[in-house]
């Protein structure tokens, strides 16, 4: 068992170490000129840039992000109990394990249902369903 | 289980004899990266121009080399030899960071891809877990070098990557969760080796055909991962974080030189990956339908049969691949509420429709497959 993970460690080092090597041997084989005739600014879409990126915009994302992670952490949670459910049935109490996947994934349904209903799954509210913050 | 954890170590020290295990690891991690993962890499982006090429009827790179074929040396010294360029103002950590973190993603998820029976870097008994946590470590690569690029649109496509592969999560491990319930496992190897097939096929837990051909929601669920695992891999049709056409070039823009050739190495490492996760899942991985290598007519040497497995696993492997190019020149980019709509409307309730599907299936025919029914129908 550990020799296994002892791999995936190796493989997460050599992968790793990949990125450096290539900027090293990039930084080996490339002539030495910096910012020739160049203000070093960011390309953006050609112009000089005009402010700051690092704003505060409204990215939607907020309730996604919440939603995602119920799911998932409901997900992570369903994995252990479908790997259990082949041995189940073969030893004839799928009914039970079935009832308890039947309720986790319908009160993720349910969740979702809830979600679906007050447009939090919607990217672009319209003005007209935007509620005001009280 | 023990003695398959490490399959390519175990083989490899096998087949030569001496070194510790440790070393073996090693070896074999740098044989897949090296060998496969980053060169497979450098050919698709030339397959990928050939192939678009072709669908466009144009000729594509024809230059360097037979059929154009060595344009992926000339991309690799252009790129190499390239001014190494950090906007000014940006965040050089972030910026460093963010291919790391690409390519650590794409190339560890290989660790535990079956290549064959015998090729697998680790098959440990988290394998389906261990394939997503590090999958998903592409994303804040992605949203932290938009970030540190001072880009405002390379922010945009980085926010809208965050968004679409963190939803697109769900669909994806909605739809392994079948083949989880039909295999009882999360251990890749275990997974693809109860999808053989043998002609002497009576007896209990017999090895039944591809997951795909099990019951009609597994069929389903197979799209469903194809799918959302196009959408996070940012293929078209879900390629909206980098959108050509209204962010320039999206998260990657301020990105030159090899740090972008990091990137798309890493993005096609990722699509490999994901071709991958669908063969081993659904199908069969390196199983040859109606074959059991071990079981031949006459014995095959073992380092012959995890050569023809792992052809095979290629095969299959690099069809997907090359279906997801073809569906770059098939289908229009999606809209961004579009997007969002067809993961949480669309997407995740099918899945979950799959999933309890497979569940009654497994309970009303005691988890026998539709082969399996049809056989015993027969005898």
């Amino acid at each position: 068992m550990e020799t296994g993970f002892i791999t995936i460690f190796w493989y997460l080092v050599v992968a790793g170490l990949t990125v450096p090597l290539m900027l090293l041997v990039g930084a080996l084989l490339r002539p030495r000129q910096r910012n020739v005739g160049r203000s070093g600014a960011a390309y953006e879409c050609g112009e000089d840039p005009v402010g700051s990126p690092w704003v505060k915009f409204n990215i939607r994302f907020y309730l996604v992000a919440i939603v995602f992670i119920i799911f998932d952490v409901e997900i992570a949670a369903l994995f252990p109990v479908a790997t259990l459910y082949k041995k189940a049935v073969e030893s004839g109490s799928a009914g039970l394990v079935f009832a308890e996947i039947f309720a986790f994934v319908g009160l993720l349904l349910l969740g979702l249902m809830y979600c679906w209903v007050r447009g939090d799954l919607d990217w672009v509210k319209g003005i007209a369903q935007a509620r005001p913050v009280k | 289980m023990g003695a398959n954890s490490a399959a390519f170590a175990q083989s490899l020290q096998t087949w030569i004899g001496a070194g510790p295990l440790w070393l073996w690891a090693l070896v074999s991690a740098a044989a897949v990266i090296f060998l496969l993962a980053l060169p497979f890499g450098g050919l698709a982006t030339y397959a990928e121009r050939k192939i678009s090429a072709d669908f466009q009827d144009r000729i594509g790179p024809n230059r360097v080399g037979p059929w154009g074929l060595f344009q992926i040396f000339a991309d690799l010294v252009k790129m190499l030899a390239k001014e190494d360029f950090i906007p000014k103002g940006a965040d050089r950590f972030l910026f460093n960071l963010a291919p790391a973190l690409v390519v650590i993603g794409a190339c560890g998820a290989f660790a535990v891809l079956p290549l064959g029976r015998q090729l697998i870097g680790a098959d440990v008994n988290i394998g389906i877990l261990y394939l997503f946590a590090i999958t998903t470590v592409i994303a804040p690569g992605l949203l932290l070098g938009s970030w540190g690029s001072q880009n405002k649109w390379s922010l945009l496509g980085g926010m809208r990557a965050a968004a679409q592969i963190v939803s697109y999560e769900i669909p994806v491990a909605l739809s392994i969760l079948p083949v989880v319930l039909i295999s009882g496992t999360l251990q890749v190897g275990l997974i693809v080796d109860q999808q053989g097939w043998s002609w002497a096929s009576s007896a209990a837990g017999t090895p039944h055909f591809w997951n795909l051909f099990h019951n009609p929601f597994c069929f389903l669920s197979a799209f469903l991962l194809f799918v959302g695992g196009l959408a996070e891999t940012n293929r078209i049709p879900f390629d909206l974080p980098e959108a050509e056409s209204e962010l320039v070039s999206g998260f990657n823009t301020e990105f030159s030189g090899i740090r972008f050739g990091l990137y798309a190495l890493g993005e096609f490492c990722d699509v490999f990956v994901m071709s991958a996760m669908v063969t081993a899942l659904y199908l069969g991985g390196w199983q040859i339908p109606f074959i059991t290598l071990e079981q031949f007519l006459f014995p095959i040497p073992s380092g012959l049969i995890a050569l023809i497995q792992f052809t095979v696993f290629l095969l299959k492997t690099l069809f997907l691949v090359f279906v997801v190019m073809w569906l770059r020149w098939t289908l229009p980019r999606l809209r961004v509420d579009q997007l969002m709509g067809l993961c949480w409307k669309g997407l995740v309730p099918l899945a979950l429709f799959c999933v309890f599907g497979t569940a009654v299936w497994m309970w009303v025919f005691g988890g026998r497959s539709i082969a399996q029914l049809i056989a015993g129908f027969g005898g």
